[in-house]
């Protein structure tokens, strides 16, 4: 009721103008602008991947913008650093806030600038009296003096608040704050916002959460493939609206699944869990299919994957290939059943960069590369000569270090490095995650190829239009659990968002399809 | 075959005019590269000091006095194996030197309380391995860091040394095995004793499991980029245990062996010596990062800094001075290699801007 009317007031507290950033070749942003007001809240929606951690950074020093301009109160400013954006007013509160776990909530609020006594002593006795009156203004029960240790997220973002309060910033900026938090939680996180605002301070607001979107903000602002597609007030728009505003890209022919003939089961997923990330994951993937499973960054679906190849250990249920239970946390038995991961990160996971390509793609089949042990070097060279041809792979020498290679050629080299173990079932993990398109066409056309050869495909995508393209069937996770699995024909933009984002309507819906496909026990 | 993306690569799709040129820069510069090899480099070094020495230093090329050259690194030489394919692996183990100590007290304790030799050496064997276990759980059952384990083994160890034998010396070991040991006794027709004739044997067989192996494949992997090769499937827990274990076991030897080379066991014997092991093998190239070196650099690693402090003594050099130029020897052998790659990628830069 008391918000400040934007119309009136003459700047924003802070603003983007025309800001662009890029990383190598990918343009994070792409001459985006953004203003928020005093006493006003404002949402930053758009899909995985739109650019909104860009802009978040930008906004908190970390990143510089490559051109445009950054106002503060209608003047430009440059940040320095994250220190230069605190100075000015702005305060970041992300997902998992990081705070000292050894240190008390007092010590961690006031860290690096506590109230002194002489000679430079701490003065403790300030620094808990001023955190109280903070903790009471949040309206938080919380002890100034106990360790962070053990805190609920809930209250790690509380402190980073209070944290915030105790610099006076101005500007609040929060990045999913609420995705680990329980609905009583998030009804606590937004009423001391709320009340924040009130107070005059502008408070920017990403969440995946449509419903919370529509709850906190007044505008919205969405992005899309690291462009700005609007830039509105939230009264009149629907959810649909939004979904539409992110994703509202046409599905174009880069995607090329054949129809295939599926076969018998090749994977079979009962009811795994680890504890604390995934929940009672059940499905399974036929012969000649292509499974995509689908969900927001966070949502869990790395993790099962990881499970089921056995480099992560599950707590409970069961992994089986070709109706043979795999041994937990083994991923050298999830191999020698036929199993193959193209894990998330290249960089980590997929490769090693300081080796050579032929050395990382013999890598997966050492033992059948010679006798004894012994590794014969020529069948070595032949392996990866011959996969990487197959994959029209560019280098120069097989000898090269991997890491010299463009992201699209790496990716090559993992798909080569699991093709060569000749595998029943192929897991794939953002299989096309910043690779040029033309080789993500051909990254698609062998998956499709593979498929139709047989192969039992499982394909985390966060792209939204691969997974629609690719997939013959669509498995949806939410918070840890599956929640949705589409068929083909009715898997769209809207129901994956929907289920994705765990909107009840589309939820109620696809728990029945769920349900029927998997004939729970 | 080497050639699969290039010249006939009609059905790459990718504009490939640019990237090409670029490749072929890189394939002429790598070849410089591979001649600047570290190891190479090294072993260049290591006949040039040594033609050096056999030029200027009386008595340094007189069989005796190579043979004692080259008996006196046994130790280290021996030690440096097993730790070379560790530090490969991204390892380290700093206790050696202790296990060293312990195995010569154990050696020393049993032979006073009247045990036969032939019995002695393999519960010190034993002992070792168990050692070179601990050590190898604590890191990949518990989760420790290598360093850290080994700095609390390597006190343990020497500690235990000390309550096998106290400060006492334990001498007069059997005179066959003392002969075996010692450098006046080389293999027939050749200056070089027995201790460095297994260890020659030895060397051959850790460069066949580093460089031609699977298990030696995996040590580069596990070195380089752990994750990535616990992703493809490698072992890698328990090829850290058994190179722990194996570390443990050869430290133990070298206690043997240096105990009968000094016909006295002692608690405190090879005290700091596994900083020289590490010292050599890091000369030798091998990164101590992991995931690079060979084991020929490391052996030449050694061989240098046993060349060097014969030269020295036999020059009357202090002590003192030999551990300072073992010491810049590292420090250099540390930062050649950054330099020359600093000065690579600024070449790289300059090619680049044209």
């Amino acid at each position: 009721m008391a918000q400040a009317a934007p119309a009136g007031a003459p700047a924003p507290v802070l603003a983007l103008e025309e800001v662009t950033k890029s990383f190598g070749s990918v343009r994070a942003l792409r001459g985006v602008s953004l203003a928020l007001h005093a006493g006003e809240a404002h949402a930053l929606a758009g899909e995985n991947g739109a650019g909104k951690s860009t802009l978040i950074k930008t906004l908190a020093g970390v990143h510089r913008p490559d051109s445009g301009t950054v106002l503060l109160d209608g003047a430009p400013v440059t940040f320095h650093g994250p220190a230069d954006a605190r100075a000015a007013g702005i305060a970041v509160i992300y997902q998992e806030p990081t705070l000292f776990a050894d240190l008390s909530v007092a010590e961690n609020i006031f860290m690096g600038r506590q109230p002194l006594r002489a000679l430079r002593r701490v003065d403790h006795t300030a620094v808990r009296d001023a955190t109280a009156a903070l903790l009471r203004r949040l309206g938080v029960d919380l002890d100034p003096e106990r360790p962070a240790r053990g805190l609920s997220i809930a209250d790690q973002q509380i402190v980073e608040i209070a944290k915030a309060l105790s610099f006076d910033a101005r500007v609040l900026v929060m990045d999913e704050p609420t995705a680990a938090l329980t609905g009583t939680e998030t009804d606590r996180l937004f009423a001391v916002v709320e009340a924040l605002r009130k107070e005059g301070a502008a408070v920017l607001f990403v969440s995946h959460r449509l419903t919370e979107i529509f709850r906190l903000c007044r505008s919205v602002t969405t992005l899309r493939d690291g462009a700005l597609v609007a830039s509105e007030p939230l009264a009149g728009l629907t959810e649909d609206d939004l979904v539409r505003r992110m994703v509202g890209r046409d599905l174009d022919a880069l995607y090329a699944k054949r129809d295939t003939r599926t076969g018998e089961t090749a994977l079979e997923v009962r009811r795994l869990t680890r504890e604390g990330v995934f929940h009672d994951v059940s499905f399974e993937v036929r012969r000649g299919e292509i499974v995509a499973l689908a969900g927001l960054v966070g949502a869990g679906r790395s993790e099962v994957v990881q499970a089921v190849f056995g480099v992560d250990r599950a707590d409970a249920g069961e992994v089986l290939v070709r109706g043979a239970a795999l041994r937990r946390g083994s991923p050298t038995a999830a191999m020698d059943a036929g199993l193959a991961l193209v894990p998330e990160d290249r960089r980590q996971q997929g490769l090693v960069m300081e080796l050579s390509i032929e050395r990382n793609i013999a890598l997966t089949g050492l033992h059948t590369l010679g006798r004894g042990g012994l590794v014969r070097r020529a069948a070595e060279r032949a392996r990866a000569g011959d996969w990487a041809a197959r994959l029209r792979l560019r280098f120069d020498r097989l000898s090269d270090a991997a890491g010299v290679l463009s992201g699209g050629n790496q990716q090559k080299v993992v798909l080569a490095k699991w093709l060569a173990t000749e595998p029943e079932v192929l897991i794939v993990d953002e299989p096309t995650r910043g690779i040029d398109v033309g080789t993500k066409a051909e990254v698609h056309r062998l998956l499709s190829e593979l498929a139709a050869e047989g192969l039992a495909v499982l394909m985390v995508s966060s792209d939204l239009p691969e997974v629609l393209g690719m997939a013959d069937r669509v498995l949806v996770m939410h918070e840890g659990r599956l929640v949705a699995e589409l068929p083909r024909a009715e898997a769209t933009e809207e129901s994956v968002l929907a289920a994705a984002t765990g909107r009840t309507g589309a939820v109620r819906r696809t728990e029945a399809a769920a349900l029927d496909g998997e004939g729970t026990p | 075959m080497r050639q699969a993306g290039g010249k006939d690569d009609a059905p790459v799709r990718e504009a490939g005019g640019e990237a090409a040129r670029g490749e072929v820069a890189a394939g002429r510069r790598r070849t410089y590269a591979e001649l600047l090899r570290w190891d190479t480099a090294l072993g260049v070094l290591l006949v040039a000091v040594l033609l050096a020495g056999a030029g200027g230093t009386e008595g340094f090329a007189e069989t005796t006095n190579l043979s004692a050259a080259l008996n006196d690194t046994a130790e280290i030489a021996l030690i440096a194996l097993p730790m070379t394919l560790l530090v490969v692996a991204g390892q380290v183990d700093l206790s050696v030197a202790s296990m060293l100590g312990l195995s010569s007290a154990l050696a020393g304790s049993l032979w006073d309380a009247g045990w036969a030799f032939e019995l002695i050496v393999p519960v010190c064997l034993l002992v070792g391995l168990a050692g070179g276990l601990l050590n190898g759980w604590l890191v990949t059952r518990v989760g420790l860091p290598a360093l850290a384990v080994t700095i609390g083994t390597l006190t343990l160890y020497r500690g235990l040394a000390s309550v096998v034998l106290g400060n006492k010396a334990v001498a007069d070991f059997p005179e066959t095995y003392a002969q075996w040991a010692s450098y006046t006794k080389t293999v027939p027709g050749t200056f070089v004793p027995y201790p460095i004739a297994l260890f020659a044997v030895l060397a051959v067989g850790a460069a066949v499991v580093l460089h031609r192996t699977r298990y030696g494949r995996a040590m580069f992997a596990i070195g380089a980029q752990e994750q990535a090769a616990w992703f493809a499937g490698v072992r890698v827990n328990r090829i850290k245990l058994v190179l722990f274990a194996l570390t443990g076991l050869t430290a133990a030897f070298a206690g043997i062996v240096h105990t009968l080379r000094y016909g006295s066991a002692r608690a405190d014997n090879g005290i700091g010596l596994e900083l020289v092991v590490i010292a050599s093998v890091l000369l030798g190239g091998v990164d101590f990062n992991g995931g690079k070196g060979t084991l020929g650099g490391a052996v030449a690693g050694v061989l240098l800094i046993g060349v060097l402090n014969n030269l020295l003594t036999l020059n009357d050099v202090s002590n003192e001075i030999q551990v300072v130029v073992t010491g810049v020897l590292l420090i250099v052998s540390v930062l050649t290699p950054r330099v020359i790659a600093v000065a690579g990628e600024r070449r790289q830069r300059r090619t680049a801007a044209t």
